[in-house]
C-alpha cells in the first residue's frame, strides 16, 4: 500500500429528482484496496457505484481521481473524450449481468482484444497471443477464442467480461455484484479467480454486493449503506465480527449459516 | 401542346445547390467526415444514385463535361439513363472518355486511367458509415468518430482474420483518411483504394437515401486499414483482360454460353477500348 | 521498551435487536507483553480473554483506550488507528492464530498456508517449501497438501491455521486456543513451536484451555477477571 491514495471521493450526492439516490459519501482509496460497498436493494449502493464511475452525474460533491500523470482531476469535469479514454484503459467496470460488458456478437478473443486495438495496438498475432493469455487466465479454454459469449454460460461470461476488463491493466476497478446471478459452485469459483487477480494484479476495486461472504472475501475495507447513508464503514472484519450500528447488527444476523 | 415543366438549370432550385454546396466545402475541409445534407426528391428511387446526382447537380456548369460510369462501365442503364438525365436538364457535353470528363460520377468503381487535376470523381455511396454493421445506433458512431474512436473497426478485421485467416473484407474496404476519419469508400473492390491515395482529383461522395455527403480533397492521404503482421494487398488476377490484353486492372468476368465458358475482361470499359484501339490485343481477340 | 502494551481498555456491546441490552465486557484491560515472552491470558469461559485478543487484533473495535505496538522505534496505537494501517500491521507487525480456520472455497492447503508469505513478496517455490516444512512438523500428511481444507477435520484445520500463522516473522503474535483440537503429539509439536518463536525474540499473547500447554509455554499469566466489567449502579 503506497504513499498516496488513487481516489477522493467528498460529499457525493446523486437524487433523482426529489427522491434520494445517495448523500454525503466521502471515502478515499488506496491502490490495492478493495472497498466493499453492502447494502439490500434500495440502499443506494449501485446508484454510488454508477455515480463514482461517472456513468452518473453528481448532485453535488466531487470524486477525485490521481490520473497515470500523477495528476489529481474530478471526474466529472473531464471531458468526454477524457473520460472515456480513462473508462476504456485506466479503469474497468464488471456488470453484474455479463452481457452489458461484452459484445455478444463478437468472438472471445476480439472481446478481449478491443480495448487493446483501441489504444492503438495493431499487431494480430500479439492481440491474439494477450487474448489467449487472459482466457487462460480467467480459466476459458484455448479453443473457445473464436466462439461468440452466446455460446457461453453465465459463468464463462463472467470470467470473460473480467478479462476485457483487464486486459489494459486497470488500476481500478468497479464491480456490481459481480457474482450476482450465478449458481454457488460457479459463484465460488468467481470469487476465488477475483480474490487471486486483484491480489496477483494490485488493483484497487470497489465491489457493490448484498452478499456479507462476498464482502469478507474479497475486501479490505466495507461501507454499509441504507437508505442513500453510509451508516457504517469500516475494517471489513471488524463491521463484520463486532458491528456497532442497529442495521448493520440486524443485516450480520441475517446470514444463514450452512 | 404538351405542357412539359421547366427545370432549373441541372434540375436543382438554386437554394438547393447552394445548401449541398456548403455541405461539399464543409466535407473538403474536414477530408473523410460525414457532412449531414437535407437530401431532395430526385426523378429516380433511392437506392439508384441519389446522393451522387444530387452532388453533379450541384456542382455541375454549363463548361463541364460529364462522364458517368456504373461497375466500370457507361453503358449499363443506369449510367445511361442519369446521362440522359444531365444531358436534357443542364444541357452539358458527355462523354465515355475519362480523359475528356472535367465530372465523372460513378458507382463503384475508379476509373483505371489516372485522374489528373481539375477533374472530379463524383461516388454514388449506399451507406456512408463505416461503422455502421458493427455499433448499429447512431448515437455511438457519431461519438465514435468525434473521439477517434476506431478500435471496434479494428475488431471488425481481427474477426475476419480469426475467421478466414486473412482480412476478408473484399470491397467498401475500410481507409484512414489524413490521418483522422475512418471512412467507407463505397462499395469499390479494394483493389481500388490505393488510387484513393493523394489523387490529384477532387473525390466526392453523396448518399441520397442515408443524408450525408463527404470528400477526400485532391493530394489527401488515404490508407487502408489493417494490421502490422496482416497487411492490405489488393486482388491479384491470373489472367490479363481477354479483349486488350491489359494486366494490372480490375477484370470482370464475362459468362459466355452455358457450358461454363467465361472470359475475364477489364470492367472498365473506356480504358478497354482505348486500349484496343492503340492496338492491343487480347488472347480472347487474338483466338478469333 | 514492550513489544505490545494494552492501556485501559474498555467494551461493551450494545444488541441493538435485543432493545439495545448492553453487555459490558472488560473494563479498564492493562498490560504488556515482551519480545521473546509468552503471556497467557487465564480466568473463566465469558471473562472476556478471546474478545481483549480481538481488540488487540483490530478484529473488534474499542470503546475506549489503547492498543500500543511497536513498530521500529514508535509506538502506533492500533485501536485508533485507521484501516490502512491496521492492515499493514497485520500484515508486518501483528499474527493472529484463530480458534478455527475460516476456509476459502477451492484454495490448497498448501496455498493457505504460503498465501501470508506470497503476499509479503516471497516467490511461490520458496513459499511452498517453508509451507510444506510446518504442515510436516505438524504431520499433515502430504497427500492432504494438495487439497482445500474445508473438508478435513477439526484437528487438521486446527493444524492448518497453526502453520498459517506461525509461517512468517511477525514480531508479536496472538494465539486464540491454538491446541483445542489436537492430540497429545501435535499440542507437543506446538509447545515446541511456541519455544522457538520465544526464542527468537516473538512477544505472544495466548489463550490456552489446556493446563500442560499452559503451563510449558507461560511466562506469565494474566488473570483477566481482574478487569472484570465494573458493576452495575
Amino acid at each position: 500500500m503506497s504513499g498516496e491514495p488513487l481516489l477522493r471521493v467528498e460529499n457525493l450526492t446523486r437524487y433523482y429528482g426529489a427522491r434520494l439516490g445517495c448523500a454525503d459519501v466521502s471515502f478515499e482509496l488506496w491502490p490495492g484496496e478493495v472497498l466493499a460497498i453492502v447494502g439490500e436493494s434500495g440502499s443506494g449502493k449501485t446508484t454510488l457505484l454508477n455515480t463514482l464511475s461517472a456513468a452518473l452525474e453528481p448532485s453535488a460533491g466531487k470524486t477525485l481521481y490521481r490520473m497515470r500523470s500523477g495528476e489529481w482531476r474530478n471526474i466529472y469535469e473531464l471531458s468526454e473524450a477524457e473520460r472515456r479514454f480513462l473508462t476504456r484503459t485506466d479503469w474497468g467496470f464488471v456488470h453484474q449481468n455479463p452481457a452489458d460488458g461484452l459484445r455478444m456478437t463478437v468472438s472471445a478473443g476480439a472481446n478481449v482484444g478491443e480495448r487493446l486495438m483501441a489504444v492503438g495496438d495493431r499487431n494480430y498475432g500479439r492481440i491474439r497471443a494477450t487474448a489467449l493469455d487472459w482466457l487462460d487466465r480467467v480459466e476459458i479454454a484455448a479453443d473457445r477464442i473464436d466462439d461468440q459469449p452466446r455460446a457461453f454460460s453465465g459463468g464463462m461470461r463472467q470470467r470473460l467480461q473480467i478479462a476485457r476488463n483487464l486486459v489494459t491493466g486497470p488500476r481500478l476497478v468497479f464491480m456490481d455484484e459481480p457474482t450476482g446471478g450465478l449458481d454457488v459452485s460457479v459463484q465460488a469459483r468467481l470469487l476465488d479467480l477475483l480474490r487471486q487477480l486483484v491480489g496477483e494484479l494490485g488493483l484497487a476495486a470497489i465491489v457493490v454486493t448484498h452478499d456479507l461472504a462476498v464482502a469478507r472475501l474479497l475486501s479490505h475495507r466495507m461501507m454499509v449503506m441504507k437508505g442513500g447513508y453510509v451508516i457504517e464503514a469500516g475494517l471489513t472484519d471488524r463491521v463484520l465480527d463486532d458491528p456497532r450500528e442497529p442495521y448493520t447488527q440486524l443485516l450480520v444476523s441475517s446470514i444463514l449459516q450452512v | 401542346m404538351n405542357a412539359v415543366a421547366s427545370y432549373n438549370f441541372a434540375y436543382l432550385d438554386e437554394q438547393t445547390k447552394r445548401m449541398i454546396r456548403r455541405a461539399i466545402l464543409k466535407a473538403v475541409a474536414i477530408p473523410g467526415y460525414q457532412v449531414p445534407f437535407s437530401s431532395r426528391e430526385m426523378p429516380m428511387p433511392y437506392g439508384w444514385g441519389t446522393g451522387g446526382v444530387q452532388v453533379t447537380a450541384s456542382i455541375i456548369g454549363r463548361n463541364d463535361v460529364l462522364k458517368v460510369i456504373d461497375q466500370g462501365a457507361d453503358d449499363t442503364t443506369n449510367a445511361v439513363s442519369i446521362r440522359a438525365f444531365f444531358a436534357k436538364v443542364a444541357q452539358v457535353q458527355t462523354t465515355t472518355r475519362t480523359t475528356e470528363a472535367s465530372i465523372i460520377q460513378t458507382r463503384h468503381r475508379i476509373p483505371e486511367r489516372k485522374l489528373e487535376a481539375g477533374q472530379i470523381l463524383v461516388y454514388q455511396v449506399p451507406i456512408p458509415e463505416p461503422l455502421r454493421f458493427l455499433e448499429p445506433r447512431e448515437t455511438e458512431t457519431r461519438k465514435m468518430h468525434a473521439l477517434e474512436e476506431y478500435g471496434l473497426m479494428h475488431v471488425k478485421l481481427y474477426e475476419d482474420i480469426a475467421r478466414h485467416g486473412r482480412i476478408a473484407t473484399t470491397y467498401a474496404y475500410p481507409v484512414k483518411v489524413e490521418g483522422r476519419y475512418v471512412m467507407d469508400p463505397s462499395p469499390t473492390p479494394k483493389f481500388d483504394n490505393p488510387k484513393m491515395h493523394r489523387s490529384e482529383a477532387l473525390q466526392l461522395f453523396g448518399a441520397g437515401r442515408e443524408h450525408r455527403i463527404y470528400a477526400v480533397p485532391p493530394h489527401t492521404e488515404v490508407v487502408s486499414l489493417d494490421f502490422e503482421d496482416h497487411p492490405f494487398t489488393i486482388q491479384h488476377f491470373e489472367a490479363p483482360c481477354a479483349l486488350c490484353g491489359a494486366e494490372g486492372v480490375y477484370l470482370d468476368e464475362v459468362i459466355l454460353d452455358d457450358k461454363g465458358g467465361h472470359m475475364y475482361v477489364c470492367s472498365d470499359t473506356d480504358h478497354c477500348e482505348e486500349r484496343r484501339e492503340a492496338g492491343h490485343v487480347g488472347r480472347q481477340e487474338a483466338a478469333e | 521498551m514492550p513489544a505490545l502494551s494494552v492501556r485501559d481498555l474498555d467494551k461493551t456491546f450494545t444488541m441493538h435487536l435485543r432493545g439495545g441490552v448492553r453487555l459490558p465486557v472488560v473494563s479498564n484491560v492493562t498490560f504488556e507483553v515482551a519480545a521473546g515472552e509468552c503471556v497467557v491470558l487465564g480466568g473463566p469461559s465469558g471473562a472476556g480473554k478471546s474478545s481483549i485478543l480481538k481488540m488487540v487484533y483490530g478484529n473488534y473495535g474499542v470503546d475506549s483506550g489503547e492498543v500500543l505496538v511497536r513498530q521500529g522505534e514508535a509506538l502506533v496505537d492500533l485501536a485508533s488507528a485507521d484501516p490502512r494501517t491496521v492492515l499493514t500491521l497485520r500484515r508486518d507487525t501483528i499474527g493472529y492464530v484463530s480458534q478455527f480456520l475460516r476456509t476459502v472455497p477451492r484454495v490448497s492447503t498448501i496455498d493457505v498456508v504460503a498465501e501470508p508469505l506470497v503476499v509479503r513478496g516471497a516467490g511461490k517455490a520458496e513459499a511452498h517449501e517453508r509451507a510444506g516444512a510446518l504442515l510436516a512438523r505438524l504431520n499433515l500428511p502430504e497427500r492432504l497438501w494438495n487439497l482445500p481444507p474445508s473438508t478435513f477435520s477439526g484437528g487438521e484445520q486446527q493444524r492448518v491455521n497453526i502453520a498459517r500463522g506461525f509461517i512468517t516473522h511477525h514480531p508479536i503474535l496472538l494465539l486464540d486456543e491454538p491446541t483445542a483440537s489436537l492430540d497429545a503429539a501435535n499440542r507437543a509439536v506446538v509447545v515446541s513451536m511456541i519455544a522457538q518463536k520465544k526464542a527468537d525474540g516473538v512477544a505472544m499473547l495466548g489463550i490456552f484451555h489446556d493446563e500442560e500447554v499452559r503451563a510449558a509455554v507461560a511466562d506469565r499469566i494474566v488473570d483477566v477477571t481482574a478487569f472484570a466489567p465494573r458493576a452495575a449502579a
